[in-house]
């Protein structure tokens, strides 16, 4: 919520609605038997988060919940199923990148790891023949091991999602993990990728079973040799999820990288967005190009937010920035700005359609809109503290935290799955999220990502990541990133608070 | 990609649209020309969707879903269904159940035969459509049986049978489709677009998502159930702001507020409702009204009042004296009005879509909230068109009861008998930006 223009600005708070309205009573119910309803509890304002919340004695009650994504008791364990490069690897990465994202503590085990740790040196395929006792054994032991980490983070260290990543083909392997969930009281969902075109499996193989420590010694060709004969030991004993005999599990069978899925029992609201989010995935090569507006009137005062134009350095970059872009030479590029002006300035230089998304506006300062970092410190002292002890939960007053602003963006990261070339023009605080996601980042470290003015970031999917570039297109600008001070006490004196605040006119 | 760039465009100042608050370059007057589009591009070309089925498999009940559901994110669709055309025609314009008339007889009419559908397919090339089939399948008698009890003895084919006789002529009618049913098939079909939903939703089959809205109707279509259950719609209780005439902030319950917030209490548990999920706004008022029900509840940001911008905690009054265009474009098309600084009900619209999303996932739900909030979530439920919509009335200390039937909704209207202001101010007479002040104002609820 914004609040006044500059010049009605007030300095420190005035409540426009009289103290004693204001003010809570507890006056008896009237006739009212029941109890719960006669003591409701008295609400205090949680002041980094500005959640309101039921309090007793001073100390806030547990009651209170607030929405978050996995609001099932129960975590939920994700189990791939699949022959060998079939992409359930990538599949588990990225599904574990968007569901940190989101705010789900979600980690992947793969079971392919703990066996390269404890057979220290693959030799062979022969390691995975089926009548290859010695093998059988050890694999089954690494799976158990994976079952436990998985058990322990999911009941002791806090995990809401555990994506257990391997082969899973036999229904045995199968009945044994979902006894393994019954017996922890977890969820299960099955996610299966099948596929058959030889060029898909030939380029998962180059991308990313080439690099792989097991074929550190090995030439190209021997490394696909060996794969290829790899996947034969677990053809044979391959079962699919069947739709009759599997009828009563939770699963999503992805079949030909996309192109066709059955969906089976969707039982929650986090596997409902789980299938969503694998069916607007692909892997089409593309490239995502992030950059912020060009230099604001409003970025060389040192003030934050607002709506304002660009300045002639901010136009010098909105015209190198559409230089940049032809050069480039992208087939069929969707050019996305939010609805701010200084945004949509920047797309109109370049001359081309583009969209604006409301949902990509800066972070809502509130209050703060439009001041200083030093008048925040003068008016607003203690928020300022709050802010720099929990950038990415705190919230300013009448505005928005980070974690809001990733709730928010949440449909602009489906989109982008599901796009292929995009150029997306926005803001700072956006552009942070926003690549946050791509290159998994904590919340802790989202918010302090540098992301300069007229610099273009160009990502690229590439094998379980993305390639990231940086390309500065050489016009000058204000610095706006704000490093965290060493001093993020409450009592500190203002001087500390402003160490960190980069210079303005 | 090689465009030279036109100097003029340099020059081109961006100016802000006063009713939707939108940048746009200022070329003279011709908003045509810009490249800029606000709206969200989720199609290109209209798009078909094409139900099949066996009758009773619930495609007139999915196709109205969806129907309500694609107009109330802002996707125009028209529904046009097989049953109604031999009675009368409907336009077509972007989802319908397509039924092409010829001498052929109405069996066809579900497009149940593969030529059926490869006409419908080779029809929507020509037009530059695109299609998407969604196909029902379910072999339990019990559902079908319901439906049939459900829906179709509401039909005006049914009007005078008797009950007994009218299933039987059903399951008859049914089986005459039946011989020529041909599912879409997953071999000979694997080039089309197109979902099968098996028995009600517990399995699916999706083959060619083309684009984002045949995403967003597929995740739309897994999420939506036919459980029995009722949603409770209901505003925070009476605001301190709300005695003054005051919109938007953040204050707490008025005495009757309170008083209100445990009648609720008492109203919820004479309901006795199984499993009641209850949730809230980030606002101090809602979170007030649920601390008094002594129960577990979530709080959505999502759900908080409408952005008043600049106008937020002033009295209509004041936004009259301060913001007299404003008031007035309001005014003139409050659905699209976006204060300054703030919100429009569509940008709501948009913000309640996940909202919406969990409550069709969900089963009993109370959700405490906002008088424009709940506007929105009446107008998808009750299927209220844009320029309804802000003006639904939802007043303070009633509760909405909304029982999905047959193919719409039922709403009780449950008022707890606790007085509370008026806040729904209607759409005065005169809209103009030159009206005066009294003419302004003449539909402000009173208050103190």
């Amino acid at each position: 919520m914004k609040h006044r223009s500059t010049s009605e600005q007030h300095h420190g708070k005035k409540p426009r609605v009289p103290a004693a309205a204001a003010a809570t009573s507890t006056s008896p119910q009237d006739g009212m038997e029941d109890k719960a309803a006669t003591n409701p509890r008295e609400l205090t304002q949680n002041p980094l988060k500005k959640i309101w919340m039921p309090y007793k004695n001073g100390l806030p009650e547990k009651h209170i919940c607030q929405r978050k994504v996995c609001m099932t008791n129960c975590p939920t364990l994700i189990v791939t199923v699949g022959l060998p490069a079939r992409g359930k690897t990538y599949i588990s990465k990225k599904l574990t990148r968007y569901l940190n994202w989101i705010g789900v503590p979600t980690r992947e085990f793969n079971v392919g790891q703990y066996r390269r740790e404890f057979v220290k040196i693959y030799k062979s395929f022969e390691f995975f023949r089926p009548d290859n006792e010695e093998g059988l054994k050890i694999r089954r032991k690494c799976a158990s091991a994976a079952l436990n980490d998985v058990r322990e983070y999911l009941t002791e260290d806090g995990g809401q999602v555990a994506v257990f990543d391997a082969t899973n083909t036999t229904r045995e392997r199968r009945e044994t993990i979902l006894e393994f969930a019954e017996q922890n009281g977890f969820k299960v969902f099955f996610v299966e990728s099948v596929c058959e075109d030889p060029d898909v499996i030939q380029e998962n193989i180059v991308q990313v079973k080439l690099d792989s420590p097991d074929y550190t010694n090995c030439n190209t060709e021997e490394a696909v040799e060996d794969f290829m004969k790899r996947i034969k030991c677990y053809e044979n004993s391959y079962e699919t999820l069947d739709e009759i005999l599997d009828r009563d599990l939770s699963y999503i069978k992805i079949m030909d990288v996309g192109q066709r899925y059955l969906v089976n029992r969707v039982l929650d609201h986090i596997q409902s967005r789980i299938v969503y989010y694998l069916m607007n995935i692909h892997i089409t090569p593309r490239s995502i190009y992030l950059c912020r507006h060009g230099e604001s009137e409003l970025n060389v005062k040192g003030r934050i937010g607002g709506d304002s134009g660009l300045t002639i350095r901010g136009k010098e970059f909105a015209k190198k920035l559409s230089h940049f872009i032809q050069e480039q030479n992208i087939s069929d590029l969707k050019v996305w700005t939010s609805q701010m002006k200084r945004t949509i300035q920047t797309a109109e230089a370049l001359n081309v359609p583009y969209e604006q998304w409301k949902v990509l506006n800066e972070i809502d300062a509130g209050v703060c809109e439009e001041l200083m970092y030093e008048e925040i410190q003068r008016n607003y002292p203690l928020e300022f503290a709050l802010r720099d002890q929990d950038k990415y939960r705190y919230r300013y007053p009448k505005g928005e935290s980070y974690e809001d602003l990733v709730q928010r963006l949440e449909p602009v990261i489906m989109e982008l799955e599901r796009q292929e070339n995009v150029l997306v023009i926005c803001h700072q605080a956006v552009l942070r999220c926003l690549l946050a996601y791509f290159l998994d980042k904590t919340a802790e470290e989202l918010p302090y990502l540098k992301c300069p003015l007229h610099t273009v970031l160009k990502l690229t999917p590439v094998a379980y990541g993305c390639k990231v570039e940086s390309i500065s297109l050489n016009v000058d600008a204000v610095n706006t990133h704000r490093e965290r001070p060493a001093n993020v006490d409450v009592s500190r004196m203002s001087e500390e608070a402003l160490l960190t605040v980069p210079s303005h006119q | 990609m090689a465009l030279a760039i036109n100097i003029s465009t340099e020059h081109k100042n961006l100016t802000q649209t006063p009713l939707l608050k939108i940048w746009v370059p200022w070329s003279g007057g011709n908003l045509n020309r810009r490249r800029g589009s606000s709206v969200p591009q989720f199609c290109n070309s209209p798009t078909m969707i094409v139900m099949v089925g066996l009758p009773a498999r619930g495609k007139t009940y999915i196709s109205k879903k969806l129907t309500r559901y694609l107009n109330w994110i802002g996707v125009p669709t028209k529904m046009f269904n097989v049953g109604q055309y031999r009675r009368e025609a409907v336009k077509i314009y972007k989802n319908f159940e397509f039924f092409k008339p010829d001498n052929e007889e109405v069996f066809d009419a579900t497009n149940t035969t593969r030529e059926r559908r490869a006409i419908i397919v080779s029809f929507a090339m020509e037009m530059g459509y695109k299609v998407f089939f969604v196909e029902s399948i379910c072999d339990d008698p019990e559902i079908i049986a319901e439906n049939i009890r459900q829906v179709k003895f509401g039909s005006p084919d049914y009007a005078d049978r008797d009950i007994d006789e009218a299933m039987e002529d059903f399951t008859q009618r049914i089986d005459c489709y039946r011989a020529s049913y041909m599912p879409i098939d997953d071999e000979k079909d694997r080039k089309l677009s197109y979902i099968k939903i098996f028995d009600v939703g517990s399995r699916y089959l999706v083959n060619r998502v083309q684009d984002h809205i045949q995403s967003r109707i597929v995740y739309y279509l897994m999420n939506i159930h036919v459980t029995p259950r009722s949603i409770y719609l209901s505003r925070h209780g009476e605001s301190e702001l709300n005695l003054l005439g005051r919109i938007g902030g953040d204050t707490g319950l008025s005495p009757r507020g309170k008083k209100y917030a445990s009648a609720l209490a008492t109203f919820i548990k004479g309901q006795k409702i199984i499993d009641l999920k209850v949730w809230t706004s980030h606002m101090k008022r809602t979170v007030q009204t649920a601390e008094a029900l002594g129960v577990q509840y979530e709080q959505w940001k999502a759900l908080n009042e409408i952005d008043a911008g600049v106008c937020e905690e002033l009295t209509y009054e004041e936004i009259q004296e301060n913001f007299p265009e404003e008031f007035a474009l309001r005014d003139q098309d409050k659905y699209r009005y976006r204060y300054p600084k703030g919100e429009s009900y569509e940008d709501l619209v948009h913000r309640l879509e996940p909202v919406i999303m969990e409550l069709e996932r969900q089963e009993n739900v109370l959700v405490i909230c906002h008088q424009a909030v709940m506007r929105c979530l009446l107008a998808y439920f009750l299927d209220k068109p844009a320029d309804e919509l802000p003006y639904l009335r939802c007043p303070l200390h009633t509760v909405l009861k909304l029982t999905p039937i047959a193919y719409g909704c039922k709403v009780e209207s449950f008022f707890l008998n606790i007085e509370a202001v008026n806040t729904h101010r209607e759409r005065p007479l005169n809209v103009n930006i030159t009206r005066n002040p009294e003419e302004a104002l003449q539909t402000v609820p009173d208050h103190i």
